[in-house]
């Protein structure tokens, strides 16, 4: 035991194929090129299939992960998907987006002296497996119970209700504002990161399933949620995301040139500007780039800019690099496709010539004073630092709010100060009898499978709810 | 869905008004309100204020000038063929009530936005004067319908082709000397807007304006559409599209509305070198 112990720490960790940085910095193409299976099957044999699996506790939904690692060192690609589908529904979009180093990755036990095992890879490995040979059967659908569920919004969460509901043999209609279906996954995160096909793929098994879906429906305003229940629908989930941008009030902010995050992705991504003119919806191409914040979102808004061609592209970010909150990969590809990091500056205003177009942005250095509340070093300006940086583009990404658009027209929906919906902890249940909520429109903006798992959640108290009762 | 039932071409082809089918747009829109259309799973999502609603129908009616790409492919959709995509009713609805006399000034295409609101104006009890504005006698539209709706007409044109020759802002000047308004709705060009806002500003008169930025979801999630009003950002999608026309910063919507002139230039071009292959 303790030799095997030895001999698997010391088999490298896998090494991801990537399309070089050189260029792929000028491509929207999907950066990780998949593992090929022999790599998985090595990488999946590093794992020590742990007795009490620390990864599992590190995973917010509690995959079986040394179970479906173990269906990879069999050989038996396919049963690895089935066992991941078991706790997650969309794992080839998790194994993509999930944040495995603070995760199930950042928990196991091989990273204590070495790397852990590349979980995320694997992931992505089984489910690609499975949709590209297509053998897997679709789920059996329950008999028909005849209630019918409206899911409101196609994020991460809305699938994941939807997929459950159909199965257990309830009526799912799911009621889209846009065009197209995914939510955060079409019109935020990038090409690049995550193929739109493989959202199109898991919308399509929906459908295949049985869920409808109506896209081009605002509700509270094409339709609000007790007109739904008067046209006979017995449930309601609310997964409309944390879809308002926040602006950070500088002089200057509203220059032609100045984008927030949702716009300029939104965009480039639900939109396909990148396509510009094949597409008909044009992108500002900034030659030099400031993107504001350190999220997950602003790695994609400058990865975004330097692929639409910019000549520089600059992340400036008021604390130090080890706040940076986006992903470990997202930093490291970032930097190496030459985006630079500008640390602990803020910006203060943005400055247009005569034609109202940005042309500069004045900032402020920073340096780390006294811990705040959160426990991180709070920066604070450095008196006389000013000094301007010359743009032409500026996106801004620092953060989003709820969009209250469906809550202002739903009264009986109570929302916390902030604007968030107010839910069961558990069960996703809100104030109003009948109607259930969960993902980034309660939480705020956090991450997929957080809202895939309040999905989940909600589903099986939804079932309750339609075959016991509130 | 979203099938075009009705067709007309105004001002000589360079107007158009499209009828489409949207059911459950037209069971709740109101005066004021917009939709956002998309030709095709490739086109650009366009902001219009809807001219007309009929909820027994179910029917929504846009009216366009054709002005660049976009616009160009509405105007070649005929009869029977659908918009891929019809969002709304988005936007915040217009605030009528009874005021006593008010003055409706509507240019270019802004009338057929005008016209909804003007008929409410009326319905609810109040004197209409309107004023109504365009290049040359040609270019108007919908006059017969805006009589209908309003106590007093008059018709402004650049060349002097068909009633007062000069603009909207002449005879308002006038009006407001001679009567006591108590609000002016005025819907059209920025410069328009701008000037009639200039105007009602000095005589202290309550206006309103419906504005049109560049807009992408139309429901508050990208805040391509902000506008200054009174110094503070709003997004024109849902804080709007109507506005106290005293506070709106004009320059700034005018210079944002050019954002994309030189796209929209070479998809313009594209489309057209297209066309003569
Ligand atoms: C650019 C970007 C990058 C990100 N990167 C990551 C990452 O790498 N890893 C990660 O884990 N998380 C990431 N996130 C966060 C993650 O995407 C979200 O936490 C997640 O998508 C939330 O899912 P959701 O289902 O709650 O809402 P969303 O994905 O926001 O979906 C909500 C849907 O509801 C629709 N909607 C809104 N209002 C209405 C209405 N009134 N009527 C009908 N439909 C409506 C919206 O159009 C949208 O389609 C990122 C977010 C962004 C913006
Ligand atoms: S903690 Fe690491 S080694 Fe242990 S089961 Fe999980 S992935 Fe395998
Ligand atoms: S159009 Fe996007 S916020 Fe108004």
């Amino acid at each position: 035991m303790v030799e095997t112990k030895v001999k698997k720490e010391q088999t490298p960790r896998v090494k991801m194929p990537e399309q070089s940085p050189e260029v792929r910095r000028r491509n929207f193409m999907e950066v990780p090129l998949g593992l090929t299976p022999e790599m998985a099957q090595t990488e999946a044999s590093r794992c020590l299939q742990c007795k009490n699996p620390a990864c599992v506790e590190g995973c917010p939904v509690s995959v079986n992960i040394p179970g479906f690692i173990n269906k990879i060192v069999e050989g038996d690609f396919e049963g690895a998907a089935i066992t991941l589908w078991q706790k997650n529904a969309l794992p080839a979009v998790c194994g993509r987006v999930c944040p495995q180093e603070i995760q199930c990755e950042g928990k196991c036990i091989l990273g204590k002296k070495g790397t852990p095992v590349a979980i995320g890879y694997l992931e992505r490995f089984s489910a690609d497996y499975a949709r590209e040979k297509g053998t897997v059967e679709l789920p059996k659908v329950a008999p028909k119970t005849g209630k019918k569920v409206a899911v409101i919004g196609s994020g991460p969460s809305g699938l994941t209700v939807a997929g459950d509901l159909i199965v257990k043999g309830h009526d799912v209609t799911i009621f889209e504002a846009f065009h197209q279906s995914g939510g955060v996954l079409v019109y935020g995160i990038p090409e690049f990161r995550l193929p739109k096909a493989i959202v199109a793929s898991e919308v399509s098994t929906l459908e295949k399933l049985g869920v409808k879906i109506e896209t081009n429906s605002v509700v509270g305003a094409t339709v609000t949620i007790d007109e739904l229940f008067k046209e006979g629908y017995d449930a309601v989930y609310v997964g409309v995301g944390a879809g308002l941008p926040r602006f950070m009030n500088l002089p200057g902010e509203n220059l032609i040139g100045v984008f927030s995050a949702n716009e300029y992705l939104t965009r480039t991504n639900l939109m396909k500007a990148y396509l510009f003119p094949e597409y008909d919806t044009p992108v500002a191409r900034g030659k030099n780039v400031v993107v504001l914040g350190a999220g997950n979102v602003a790695m994609d808004a400058a990865r975004t800019a330097m692929r639409l061609g910019a000549e520089s592209v600059k992340v400036v970010y008021r604390r130090s690099r080890a706040e940076m909150p986006a992903r470990a990969e997202e930093l490291h590809h970032a930097e190496e496709e030459g985006i630079e990091f500008v640390l602990l500056t803020n910006p203060v205003q943005f400055f247009g010539d005569e034609k109202g177009r940005l042309c500069g942005m004045e900032c402020l250095k920073m340096e780390l004073g006294e811990p705040d509340s959160s426990g991180r070093r709070r920066p604070v300006a450095i008196a006389g630092s000013e000094y301007t940086i010359e743009c032409d583009l500026a996106v801004v990404s620092v953060g989003a709010q709820p969009n209250p658009l469906l809550t202002n027209a739903t009264p009986e929906i109570t929302l916390n100060k902030w604007g968030n919906i107010v839910a069961h902890p558990v069960t996703g249940k809100t104030t109003k009898k009948g109607v259930w909520a969960g993902g980034d429109i309660v939480t705020g903006m956090a991450t997929v499978i957080l809202a895939m798992g309040a999905g989940r959640e909600a589903a099986n108290s939804i079932h309750d709810y339609l075959t016991i009762g509130w | 869905m979203f099938k075009i039932v009705n067709r007309e071409e105004m001002a000589q082809g360079t107007i158009v008004l499209n009828e489409i089918e949207a059911p459950r747009i037209a069971r709740k829109a109101k005066p004021g309100q917009f939709v956002i259309l998309q030709a095709n799973e490739k086109g650009e999502r366009i902001p219009l204020t809807m001219a007309d609603v009929d909820p027994e129908k179910g029917t929504i009616t846009i009216i366009y000038m054709i002005v660049g790409k976009s616009t160009a492919l509405f105007g070649k959709m005929r009869v029977g063929e659908d918009y891929f995509a019809v969002i709304g009713p988005l936007g915040k609805a217009t605030h009528i009530e009874k005021k006593g006399k008010v003055v409706c000034v509507g240019g270019g295409t802004g009338i057929a936005v005008l016209h909804p609101i003007t008929r409410g104006l009326k319905q609810i009890g109040n004197e209409v004067i309107t004023i109504l504005g365009s290049r040359n006698k040609d270019l108007l539209i919908l006059e017969d319908k805006m009589a209908k709706v309003s106590d007093t007409l008059h018709i402004c044109t650049d060349d002097g082709s068909r009633g007062h020759h000069g603009f909207v802002t002449d005879v308002l000047k006038d009006v407001l000397e001679k009567e006591d308004i108590k609000l002016v709705v005025a819907i059209g060009p920025v410069p328009m807007m701008k000037f009639v806002s200039k105007i009602t500003k000095e005589k202290g008169v309550e206006t309103l304006v419906s504005l049109n930025p560049i807009m992408v979801d139309g429901t508050g999630m990208c805040g391509g559409c902000r506008v200054s009003v009174g110094g503070k950002t709003k997004f024109a999608c849902v804080d709007g599209p109507e506005f106290d026309g005293h506070e709106v910063d004009y320059d700034e919507l005018s210079k944002r509305l050019q954002a994309y002139q030189s796209d929209e230039k070479m998809s313009m071009d594209i489309c057209k070198q297209a066309e003569v292959k």
